[in-house]
């Protein structure tokens, strides 16, 4: 990324930055009132999948939608989420955020209650012959 | 802003689906990208994870008027084989310098596809050597690029002294057939390694 280069004196002063080129005007971690992890989404994988929580069924969640603490970005997270379970992977680069900012933002979601996370299967006990049977005849029949 | 994909109307699933991983790994310029395209369902798509220097085990900058961020990109892509059993495919960071992104990816992993150009064949040690450290299954696949020299598969064996229990497979990243087998042949080896457990 080019944004945190300094162009200042170091022999290239004639070149400009325009548009996508120039970074973004906003920091990444901004979104984030600058924090880099959080209690709930730092040990996010890539492919845990987030689910929106039906607000009615979560009054905390309700609550934290009308106290407006929250930023656009979480927004965008808990309306895409609604329409469909994402994964942290797609859930980055549909909004063209890095990973380390959405993990905190669905950190916040979950805490607020709006989103719940099924997190992939933990390493030590990898699926189950059946479902390996599936991945198998799901690749074969593609 | 990339659009998003809205699929407004459809009926709010009830579950999550079963998320599995699989990894690409080689060399800058192997094919990584091109194989995830061939059988994935969507676009690759692009992650990109953002390093300080904290994250930064290897360049050293001196004085903090230089600090910079580095973003290291992942490409990716998706294949939903039921309603309720999604894979995804992630191509690794090619630059040695990011290993230590790799730990993060290869947690939980059902295996790796380790791509290879018979050009550039040292490109794929560290990889090799990544995955057997870890135990992690692996299936080397050979992208046989228009115009470059085939070699046989043992010729391959050799060069990277793999592991008898490796298998070779000599592939085209773009053709979705031959990089089925590939994926098969990865997720076999899982499939051998439980029963084994089990039996």
């Amino acid at each position: 990324m080019t944004a945190g280069l300094t162009g200042d004196g170091s022999g290239d002063g004639d070149v400009r930055w325009y548009d996508d080129a120039a970074g973004p005007v906003v920091r990444p971690y901004a979104m984030t009132r600058g924090r880099t992890r959080s209690a709930d989404g730092a040990g996010l994988d890539l492919i845990a999948v987030v689910v929106a929580e039906d607000p009615a069924e979560h009054p905390g969640a309700a609550h934290a939608l009308a106290d407006q603490t929250l930023s656009p970005e979480h927004l965008d997270i808990a309306e895409l989420t609604r329409d469909m379970p994402r994964s942290v992977a797609e859930l980055a680069a549909g909004l063209d955020l890095p990973v380390g900012v959405v993990r905190v933002l669905v950190g916040d979601l979950l805490d607020a209650g709006l989103v719940r996370v099924t997190r992939p299967v933990p390493p030590a006990e990898l699926p189950d012959e059946s479902i390996l049977r599936e991945v198998i005849h799901g690749l074969r029949a593609l | 802003m990339r659009p998003l994909r809205s699929d407004r109307g459809r009926t709010r699933p009830a579950t999550a689906p079963v998320a599995l991983k699989l990894l690409v790994a080689g060399g800058f310029g192997a094919g990584k990208t091109t194989l995830v395209g061939a059988v994935s369902e969507i676009r690759p798509l692009r992650t990109e994870e953002l390093l300080t220097e904290a994250g930064r085990p290897v360049d050293d900058t001196s004085g903090v008027e230089g600090k910079r961020t580095t973003t290291v990109a992942m490409d990716f892509g998706r294949i939903t084989l039921r309603e309720d059993l999604v894979l995804y495919l992630f191509g690794t960071p090619g630059q040695d310098r990011f290993w230590f992104l790799w730990d993060e990816l290869a947690r939980g992993a059902l295996g790796a596809v380790v791509l290879a150009d018979t050009r550039r064949l040292q490109d794929c040690f560290a990889a090799v050597d990544y995955f057997e450290r870890r135990g992690i299954p692996f299936t080397l696949a050979v992208n046989c690029f228009d115009g470059a020299e085939r070699y046989p598969e043992e010729d391959v064996r050799d060069a990277l002294d793999l592991d008898p229990g490796v298998p070779v497979i000599l592939c085209d990243a773009r053709e979705k057939e031959s990089v089925k087998g590939v994926l098969v042949s990865v997720v076999e080896q899982r499939f051998a390694e439980l029963a084994q457990q089990a039996g």
